[in-house]
């Protein structure tokens, strides 16, 4: 039995009032991450508080770098050392990780980004929660890319996407960014642990000798520095080899389409959402990460009130589920996306319907109230049964 | 002569040198510019690796962005990762964390090294991990076309320095042993063998190990100090250099 069975089969079954920023980190530990590099932030820090302390008890590594550039960076060079490899931070450290993050897009690095988002821009409301970084988790890195990006709204979903996160990096060979917010992150509720052989791990597929490691399928294996295979690893643009060639066009278009088709043409494979529908809603609410507490909670006041509304709850951002949002466009004449931020995912949702999207945004740091996405379900709910008024 | 008349000149054919075994001859020639001291690195670099008989098989190259970084990146044949600009030394504390048994070696410019990426160098000798760094400093943003860097010397004229460098270049071996690392010289390529020594002793000293090595730019930095053939540096070096333990024994009189 090895170190990290032994250790984590103490939390088998047990319930336990943890914060959603240590679940995450637990998550990390039971999908077998072995190597976290990170800076402390607020309000990320007791994720890598709970790495540094139990990473070297489940024959781990723990380093804490000097900045957010450096985090990502030794995260990257420990996945092709052979790691399962997380960083942790917020808005800010994330901006910084922007360029290594399409580094490892381009090398097609698995790994994990978590971001416990906060009130920006800059350094904003520090300790406030909000979901900001939406667009910025989707399009930070500058060119062509796609990426994943899940939300949860949950503790208990804190540890399992952080799982599920690291099982789509390696199925993908992609950088998966799990966008918590300070809401979920410094949310403390009960969590259970499942036992520790029941998780499903992805394992990480790895070349035959020879094979190439940067093509020739959608989704190639991977190699590890120390094997003798001589590999090079670069972010400029290479062929199937991985040996670079920046200026032959069709080497270039080949490698990114391949990189943004690996994951759009998987889209509904990686794509999860939380769906509630009721007969003859004409109101949807659309709504993810802590957001979606409060609205769902509408949703059920407003039903109890007599309004039909369904309620879609995104679990992965990105790639964006298309098809989820086309149906709950199909069954609705309106869609309402409360969200923490000024309307990022609500612009996303217009790009899927015809119907009007409505935006029930709130920032400067504190979540929406159950009365408040309900008065707008009312007033909208209103207008629609009396299209006069 | 008539400019567009093509000499027939001998095919190019490489000497079977007995150090081309450690390159990917594939991709040979080098696309450094005539007169670059990059090759007299590399070739230290492999003597060196030679002379100890490591297996290029345990060790692995990280690189940056610049001229330099091409250096084993992609000629050295060898497991090689070329990162982004300035965060080398960082991808290589990561690699040595997980793979301790192998020699990670970082060969990259000044402008990585102690430009944009300075912090990391300050914070690895600190950290006094176990890898190499070789700096080799060219004076000056090379590959961009003669940029002044944090190494230029004061009163140089580059590309964005036109009226000559007002500013102060920065002493990279001075910070990095006052940081903590095990071991630190600083040679020329004009110095070959003792070079080659050096680098002998930074892949053997356990701990945080560095070389500055100063190397020409004929091109990108020659043509603004009127410096456009390689041998205008290596009489410079030969003629400017000191050894430390002379250096010791001189007033900064002397030594300016």
């Amino acid at each position: 039995m090895t170190q990290r069975q032994t250790r984590l089969q103490a939390f088998e079954n047990r319930t336990l009032f943890l914060l959603g920023d240590e679940a995450a980190a637990y998550g990390a530990l039971y999908a077998g991450c072995d190597f976290f590099a990170g800076y402390p932030i607020t309000p990320a820090s007791e994720i890598a508080e709970v790495m540094s302390r139990e990473l070297p008890r489940v024959d781990g590594y723990y380093v804490q770098m000097e900045d957010e550039l450096a985090s990502i960076s030794a995260v990257i060079g420990a996945v092709w050392a052979g790691a399962k490899g997380m960083t942790a931070t917020s808005g800010p450290g994330f901006s910084l990780m922007q360029e290594n993050i399409g580094y490892a897009i381009m090398t097609e690095t698995p790994c994990v980004i978590v971001n416990v988002q906060r009130s920006g821009p800059s350094t904003g409301q520090a300790t406030k929660p909000a979901q900001g970084d939406v667009l910025q988790a989707r399009w930070g890195t500058h060119g062509d890319h796609e990426i994943i990006a899940l939300a949860p709204s949950s503790v208990q979903e804190c540890f399992e996407l952080t799982v599920e996160s690291f099982n789509l990096a390696e199925k993908y060979r992609i950088p998966v960014i799990l966008l918590m917010d300070g809401e979920i992150g410094h949310l403390r509720e009960s969590i259970t642990f499942p036992p520790f052989d029941e998780v499903v791990r992805e394992e990480r597929r790895l070349a035959d000798p020879d094979a190439d490691c940067f093509g020739g399928e959608p989704v190639p294996p991977m190699s590890h520095f120390g094997e003798g295979r001589f590999i090079h690893v670069t972010g400029s643009t290479h062929k199937a080899s991985g040996m670079r060639d920046v200026s032959t066009q069709s080497v270039h278009e080949k490698l990114v389409t391949r990189l943004c088709r690996k994951i759009s043409d998987a889209r509904s494979e990686i794509t999860r959402v939380e769906q509630d529908v009721v007969d003859g809603a004409r109101i949807g609410v659309l709504a993810y990460g802590a957001t979606a507490r409060p609205a769902q909670g509408a949703v059920l006041e407003a039903r109890r009130q007599g309004c039909a509304v369904d309620f879609l709850r995104l679990i992965t951002l990105w790639p964006f589920p298309e098809e989820a949002v086309r149906r709950l466009a199909g069954r609705v004449e309106m869609i309402l996306v409360p969200e923490m931020n000024l309307g990022q995912i609500s612009r996303e949702v217009e790009r899927f319907t015809s119907r009007p999207v409505v935006p029930i945004s709130k920032i400067g740091g504190v979540a929406h109230t159950v009365d408040e996405v309900l008065a707008v379900i009312l007033s909208n709910g209103a207008r629609i049964e009396s299209p006069v008024g | 002569m008539d400019d567009t008349t093509i000499i027939p000149g001998p095919e190019r054919q490489l000497k079977p040198h007995r150090l081309l075994r450690f390159l990917r001859q594939e991709i040979l020639p080098t696309a450094f510019c005539p007169g670059c001291g990059c090759g007299t690195v590399l070739n230290a670099f492999a003597q060196a690796v030679d002379d100890l008989a490591i297996d290029p098989k345990d060790m692995v190259f990280v690189t940056g962005i610049g001229c330099s970084s091409w250096i084993p990146s992609p000629y050295f044949k060898g497991d090689t990762l070329h990162t982004t600009h300035g965060r080398p030394i960082a991808f290589a504390t990561g690699v040595k964390i997980m793979r301790p048994d192998l020699k990670v070696v970082v060969i990259a410019g000044d402008g990585d090294i102690a430009g944009i990426g300075g912090n990391h160098l300050i914070h690895a000798a600190r950290r006094n991990i176990d890898i190499t760094v070789l700096m080799v400093n060219n004076w000056n943003y090379g590959m961009t076309g003669g940029q002044v860097s944090p190494t230029t010397p004061f009163g140089v004229p580059t590309t964005t320095t036109p009226y000559a460098n007002v500013e102060h270049p920065l002493e990279a071996a001075e910070l990095v042993a006052a940081a903590g690392a095990n071991y630190v010289s600083r040679w020329t390529t004009y110095h070959v063998f003792p070079l080659m020594e050096s680098i002998q002793t930074a892949l053997q000293v356990e701990g945080f190990s560095f070389i500055e090595i100063l190397s020409q730019c004929p091109v990108s930095y020659g043509k603004m100090v009127d410096m456009r053939k390689a041998s205008d540096f290596l009489r410079y070096y030969r003629d400017q250099s000191v050894r430390a333990h002379k250096a010791r024994e001189m007033s900064a009189e002397e030594l300016d």
